[in-house]
C-alpha cells in the first residue's frame, strides 16, 4: 500500500521463544484509514499487533509509527509515543483492581497534568461514547465480557490517540453490538481522523469498516496488503477462499486417512 | 483373520468400531500384526457399520504397527460408514512415529543451572528497576508513585498482618521461655530467662518469624496478583498505557514493606519477650522488676539493630522474589498457583540464606 503511511513495517521476522510467528513481513499502514488485519488462527495478526506497539520486540526488521521505532526509543520519549497510540486488547486487558472509571483515567493521570474534575468528565464522556456512562464506579469483574470490552476501547481512546489498535474488537458479541462498536470505529476515523487497525474474522465487520485489508498466511507471510475491493478480487486462493467462505484446502504435507490406507507403502 | 495367497492375511472386522469396541479389537489384532511379521495384511472395515475417531485412530495404529513390523496393512474394503469416517481425518505424512528425543541427565542439568542463572539475574534485574523508579518518583512529580497504593499496601501488608505476628510471636516467646526454663532452674540461673527472650527475639527471632509469616502472606499475594496480571495481559496493558509495572506494581510494595516490616519485628519482639516475661514470673518466680532489670541489662543497641536492618533486607527479598515469580509467570491457572508457591518457598529459604550470612557478618565479622 502506497500513501502517508503511519505505520511502517519493514522485513519482520518475530516471534516467541524458538516459534517463529512472522516472516519477512513488510507491509505499510495508511493514515486515517480503517485497516483490517485478515488470517487464519495461529499466523500472526494479534503478533503483529504487538510488534506494532512495541510489546514484542522485532528478531529482525523494523516497525514504526509515525517515523518512530518504537523498541528503539529511550525511556523518556517511549511515554510520550504510546500516548498516541492505543491498544484494546482481545479480552479487553482492564485492571481488574480498579473501578473502571479508574481505569479510563489511568492514561490521563499518567500522560496529563489535567485537573482531577476535568479528567473525571473525560473519562464520563469516553464511557459514555460507547454506551457504559453508568458502569464507572463498578469494578470490571462485574461486566459481561461484551461490557468490559466495550471499556477497554474507552480507555484505549482515553487520550484521542492518532492510531487506535483493536484486537478482535467483535469476537464474542452479539451482532448488535458488534455492530455498535463498528460504528463506533467509523464514527472516530471521521470526527477524530484517527487511524484504526482492526484485527478480525468477521467479513460483516471487514465490509462495514474496512477501507485496506491487510491479509497473513499460515507462518505469518503476507498474501495480500491494499484497498477492500482489491481484496475481493485478489486471485490467491487462501484470500479468494476466505471472501468467498469457502472452506480452506487441507493443510500442505497432510493426506485423508483413507488414502493412507487404501494406499500399499 | 485368514491366510489368502501370497502371504496375505485378512483381517477383518465387524460390528461398530468406536471406543467401546476398540480396546477389544486391540486385545485382539495386535498379536496377530506382531506375529504376521513381513506379511501383508489386508483390513476390511465392510462390515463395519460406525466408525469413530477411535475407531480411524485404531486403523491408523494397525497400519504404522504392520510397517515397524517390517510388513504392511493394505485397506482392502470399507463401508460407506467407515470410508465416511477415514475420509474426515488427516495424517501428517511426516509424523509417523515421530516422538521428540528426550532430554539427557546432563542437559537437563545444564537447563536448569542456566535457568537458575537467568532468575537470579532477572532478580538482580528487577532490584536495580525498583530503586531507579523510586528515585525517580522522588525527583520527578510526574514519576511519583501514588501515596493511596504505598498506603493502601502499608495497610495489607503491616495492619492487616500485625494479629497474626503478634499471635505468633508470643507463642514463639512463650515456647522458647518454657524449653529453657527447666534447663536454667537445675543450675539456679533463673534469672537469665530474660537475657535469653530478649537477646533471642530481637536478633533472630522476631526478624525471622515476622519475615517467614510476611513471606506466606505478602510474597504469595504479590505473585499471585502479578501472575494474574500477566496472565491476563494487564501488565501488557499498562506497558501500552506507557506506565511501566514495575513502577505502577512493585515500588508500592518495595516502600510500604521498607516501613512497615521493621515495626512488624518490633512488635514481635516485644510480644516475644512479653511471652518470656508471663513464663519468668509464673514459673520461675522472678519479679517483674528483676526481670525487667536483666533484660535492660542484657539488651544491646547492636542487636536491636541488627534485627531491624535484617528486617529491611528480609522484607526486599519476599517483595522481589514474589515479584520476579509473578512476571515470569508461565501457562494459565497452574502458572499461577506454581508461582505463588515457588514464590514462598524461594522467599523463605533467601531470607534462612540471608539470616545466616547476617550472623556471619555482624558477629563472626
Amino acid at each position: 500500500m502506497d500513501g502517508d503511511a503511519i505505520i511502517s513495517v519493514r522485513a519482520l521476522d518475530a516471534g516467541y521463544g524458538d516459534h517463529k510467528v512472522l516472516r519477512d513481513l513488510s507491509v505499510d499502514f495508511r493514515r486515517g484509514r480503517v485497516t483490517t488485519i485478515v488470517g487464519g488462527s495461529g499466523c500472526g495478526k494479534s503478533t503483529l499487533l504487538k510488534c506494532i506497539v512495541g510489546l514484542l520486540a522485532p528478531w529482525s526488521g523494523s516497525v514504526s509509527v509515525d517515523g518512530r521505532v518504537l523498541t528503539d526509543l529511550p525511556e523518556n520519549q517511549l511515554a510520550g509515543a504510546l500516548a498516541r497510540v492505543g491498544l484494546l486488547f482481545q479480552q479487553g486487558a482492564m485492571l481488574n483492581s480498579i473501578t473502571v472509571a479508574e481505569n479510563v483515567a489511568l492514561p490521563l493521570t499518567v500522560h496529563t497534568t489535567l485537573p482531577r474534575p476535568v479528567v473525571d468528565e473525560v473519562v464520563q464522556m469516553k464511557l459514555d461514547l460507547v454506551g457504559l456512562g453508568h458502569v464507572g464506579p463498578m469494578l470490571p469483574s462485574e461486566l459481561s465480557g461484551g461490557m468490559r470490552k466495550r471499556a477497554a476501547l474507552a480507555r484505549a481512546m482515553a487520550l484521542d490517540p492518532d492510531v487506535l489498535l483493536c484486537d478482535e474488537p467483535s469476537a464474542g458479541l452479539d451482532p448488535q453490538t458488534a455492530a455498535d462498536l463498528d460504528a463506533l470505529i467509523l464514527r472516530l476515523k471521521r470526527t477524530f481522523h484517527m487511524t484504526v487497525v482492526v484485527v478480525t474474522h468477521e467479513l460483516a465487520s471487514i465490509d462495514a469498516i474496512a477501507d485496506d485489508v491487510v491479509f497473513l498466511g499460515r507462518g505469518g507471510s503476507l498474501h495480500f496488503a491494499g484497498p477492500l475491493a482489491d481484496a475481493k478480487a485478489c486471485p490467491h486462493p487462501a484470500v479468494a477462499d476466505f471472501f468467498a467462505r469457502r472452506m480452506p484446502e487441507m493443510p500442505a504435507g497432510t493426506r485423508s486417512l483413507l488414502d493412507v490406507l487404501e494406499e500399499p507403502e | 483373520m485368514s491366510q489368502s495367497a501370497a502371504a496375505a492375511i485378512d483381517v477383518r472386522i465387524d460390528g461398530v468400531l468406536d471406543r467401546a469396541s476398540v480396546p477389544a479389537w486391540h486385545a485382539r489384532l495386535d498379536p496377530v500384526v506382531v506375529a504376521a511379521r513381513g506379511a501383508e495384511l489386508r483390513l476390511d472395515l465392510s462390515a463395519v457399520p460406525a466408525m469413530d475417531s477411535a475407531g480411524a485412530a485404531f486403523c491408523l495404529f494397525l497400519k504404522r504397527r504392520a510397517t515397524r513390523q517390517g510388513g504392511r496393512l493394505i485397506l482392502a474394503a470399507a463401508s460407506p460408514a467407515a470410508r465416511d469416517a477415514l475420509s474426515v481425518f488427516r495424517v501428517r505424512l511426516d509424523a509417523a512415529g515421530e516422538r521428540p528425543r528426550p532430554e539427557g541427565f546432563f542437559e537437563r542439568l545444564g537447563g536448569q543451572v542456566a535457568a537458575g542463572w537467568e532468575g537470579v539475574v532477572l532478580l538482580a534485574a528487577l532490584f536495580v528497576d525498583t530503586l531507579h523508579y523510586t528515585a525517580l518518583g522522588v525527583f520527578r512529580p510526574r514519576e511519583r508513585v501514588r501515596a493511596a497504593a504505598v498506603v493502601e499496601q502499608m495497610v495489607r501488608i503491616g495492619l492487616e498482618s500485625l494479629g497474626i505476628i503478634a499471635l505468633v510471636s508470643l507463642l514463639v516467646g512463650l515456647v522458647v521461655a518454657l524449653q529453657s526454663a527447666a534447663q536454667l532452674r537445675q543450675v539456679s540461673a533463673n534469672i537469665y530467662i530474660a537475657d535469653l527472650v530478649g537477646i533471642a527475639m530481637t536478633a533472630e527471632m522476631g526478624p525471622l518469624m515476622t519475615a517467614i509469616l510476611l513471606a506466606g502472606r505478602i510474597g504469595s499475594a504479590t505473585a499471585a496478583e502479578i501472575a494474574t496480571m500477566t496472565i491476563t495481559e494487564e501488565v501488557d496493558a499498562l506497558k501500552t498505557m506507557g506506565i511501566h509495572p514495575i513502577r505502577y506494581l512493585v515500588v508500592p510494595r518495595f516502600l510500604a514493606i521498607t516501613v512497615t516490616q521493621p515495626l512488624l519485628t518490633v512488635v514481635a519482639d516485644l510480644l516475644g519477650i512479653i511471652g518470656g516475661f508471663i513464663i519468668a514470673v509464673t514459673y520461675l518466680d522472678l519479679s517483674v522488676g528483676v526481670f525487667a532489670n536483666e533484660l535492660l541489662d542484657a539488651l544491646r543497641v547492636k542487636d536491636l539493630l541488627t534485627g531491624l536492618v535484617k528486617s529491611v533486607a528480609f522484607g526486599w527479598i519476599i517483595v522481589f522474589v514474589g515479584a520476579h515469580r509473578g512476571f515470569q509467570v508461565r501457562g494459565g491457572a497452574e502458572g499461577v498457583g506454581i508461582a505463588t508457591t515457588s514464590s514462598v518457598v524461594q522467599a523463605i529459604f533467601m531470607v534462612i540464606a540471608a539470616d545466616a550470612f547476617f550472623s556471619l557478618i555482624f558477629y563472626f565479622g
